[in-house]
């Protein structure tokens, strides 16, 4: 059985079209491996008993004719979205016993086209976070390890780590995230497999537990570019429960990937170019770049001269947002509740103990820079240069077709480390913030392996509501890179 | 310029969030190295530029004045802390 959770989600459609396998065959083999992966943390709450009755529901559909895009496919979901009847904790001791009465809209939409739930994965509390380092529910592992140091644990990323090490690990054969800041690209990077995040108001917000309302985007992990494409197509569309919502015809983007780069634009940023940026980051970056050139894309040098200033604006908007947003957990209406003498005292210590470090800093600067006498300094100057950042874009884009960057600035680290300083942790992002600021729909793909074995993605960034030449510049890179590593201490358990 | 300890405790008031005093010292000095960090943007020349508060032009829909959802208070109450006959407990507000 274990066979089968080495499938692509294309290649298992066509099995079950086959009857080769049965969705329930297919979806016990994933839970098998997510029981002999459990010392990977990768999910807060397994729902194997409604996977499986999902699973039967589907073989049954599939027998009447009624089968969906992705009927018998077991994804995993990320904890932050709200999950009818089913726990819904973002990772936090505020929602640890939180069930919602709702489900979202992206889980709505995957669920009605066939989609089986195996489960929710670990995130950073609220989403905050490159590490799954701040999960109240602990650390999520990476199933890639060094090869110098197979001994050390190193992180699967952040904030959606769980879901991308879940799907590394192949427990799982998608899964969702969602990318505020690079939350999606940054774990698809640490752990090898293919991240896309869409534009901004491509899938519905609704029901995802909210961090920063104007960053925010749900987004697809799959192990290939054309399962990205056929989830990806399942979850969006427009939906009139969220204000943010595009009203876009969805393009039918698994059709659309062979077309090829050849006379396509390829923008490279030389701001990209950081300070500091390890060797191989660079050479597989260039590596890339010959790849798409050789598949007959255009190169075209591009300057986005506001970039060093996207982490900083980012540091501001999200936690403002992030501070208004969380205003909400006062234990009275849901979440944790911490008696105190009045009604104020009740509030500040269920805030004390529902809130993990990170969570409550990043509510304290939002706070500040939106509180009087700050917020023209803080919060609408970063909003200015939010547009200074957006414009560049628009200009790069006047040039070319797609944009290629490295995804982050190393391979996944080990746990533990850049906790000391807030900044180095945020500078894990200082390639995905940018396009996040502007809104545009970025992917990271998997393109080789660093000196030490671990998995590095590239990013493609592409124009907005342009997922297509996303999805086929990612094509490309995947067929001329042919990803075919895999995670090396896969169901060896931690020492 | 940095948080003197003051603001931090302010802030922390504003944001609801118990601490003692060991704490507002920690955390003021991690909020003193991201402001630090953030004070950067002073360079940027940004006198004739609009805040862009949400990345995409999308305009804001409006919906006919009409009762759309709703009426299912239980639903609505399932994860209270505390309630009591279709309503949210809370402490003594008025003495």
């Amino acid at each position: 059985m274990t066979e089968l959770t080495k499938l692509t989600i294309a290649e298992a459609l066509t099995g079950l079209e086959k009857k080769d396998f049965s969705a329930v065959e297919l979806t016990q083999a994933h839970i098998d491996m997510m029981e002999k992966a459990r010392h990977l943390n990768a999910f807060i709450t397994e729902t194997p008993d409604l996977a499986l009755t999902q699973a039967a529901a589907s073989d049954q559909r599939r027998a009447d004719g009624q089968a969906g895009a992705l009927d018998g496919i077991p994804l995993a979901i990320k904890d932050l979205f709200c999950t009818k009847g089913v726990r819904t904790t973002a990772s936090s001791h505020m929602l640890e016993n939180f069930t919602p009465t709702y489900e979202s809209t992206v889980t709505e939409k995957l669920f009605a086209d066939g989609a089986v739930m195996l489960g929710k994965t670990a995130l950073d509390e609220f989403a905050m976070g490159s590490s799954n380092t701040t999960s109240y529910f602990g650390n999520v592992i990476n199933p890639w390890r060094r090869d110098s140091d197979p001994a050390t644990d190193l992180v699967p990323g952040g904030s959606s780590g769980g879901s991308a090490a879940a799907l590394a690990a192949r427990l799982c054969m998608g899964s969702t995230g969602t990318d505020t800041g690079g939350s999606i690209r940054q774990p698809a990077s640490f752990c090898g497999v293919v991240g896309i995040k869409p534009t901004y108001g491509r899938c519905s917000r609704w029901g995802i537990v909210s961090f920063a309302s104007s960053l925010d985007q749900a987004g697809m992990f799959a192990r290939t570019i054309e399962d990205s494409a056929l989830l990806l197509k399942s979850a969006s569309g427009f939906d009139p429960k969220d204000s943010t919502s595009a009203q876009k015809d969805v393009p039918d983007w698994p059709t659309m990937l062979e077309s090829g780069v050849k006379g396509r634009k390829i923008g490279v940023p030389k701001e990209y170019n950081v300070d500091g940026m390890p060797a191989e980051i660079s050479k597989l970056w260039q590596r890339g770049i010959d790849w798409l050139k050789e598949a007959g894309a255009e190169i075209v040098d591009v300057s986005l001269p506001h970039t060093k200033y996207a982490l900083p604006t980012y540091y501001i908007i999200a936690p403002a947002e992030a501070s208004s947003n969380l205003a909400r957990y006062d234990g009275v209406r849901y979440g944790l509740r911490v008696e105190g003498e009045d009604l104020t005292d009740t509030y500040e210590k269920t805030r004390a103990a529902g809130f993990g470090e990170e969570v409550k800093r990043r509510i304290m600067i939002g706070t500040y820079v939106l509180s009087a006498g700050y917020y023209d300094a803080y919060y609408i100057k970063a909003q200015k240069i939010r547009r200074l950042i957006l414009q560049d874009f628009e200009k790069a884009f006047e040039q070319c077709d797609a944009l290629l960057t490295p995804t982050a600035p190393s391979s996944a680290f080990a746990i533990g480390e850049n906790e000391d300083d807030p900044i180095k942790m945020y500078l894990n992002d200082v390639f995905t913030v940018p396009a996040s600021l502007a809104g545009l729909p970025g992917l990271s793909v998997p393109a080789g392996l660093s000196e030490n074995g671990l998995p590095l993605g590239l990013q493609v960034i592409g124009k907005a509501w342009d997922e297509q030449t996303v999805l086929q510049v990612g094509r490309a890179i995947e067929q001329a890179a042919s990803f075919t590593a895999m995670p090396q201490l896969n169901m060896q358990k931690a020492a | 310029m940095s948080l003197d300890i003051d603001t931090v405790r302010k802030v922390a008031r504003l944001a609801r969030i118990g601490m003692n005093d060991e704490e507002l010292t920690l955390y003021q000095e991690k909020l003193n190295t991201i402001m630090g960090f953030v004070e950067q943007l002073g360079e940027v020349d940004t006198d004739h530029v609009a805040p862009l508060p949400s990345p995409v032009d999308i305009t804001l829909r409006l919906r006919d004045d009409e009762v759309s959802d709703g009426n299912y208070a239980s639903d609505v109450l399932a994860n209270a802390p505390e309630q009591a006959e279709s309503f949210y407990v809370v402490p003594k507000v008025v003495e």
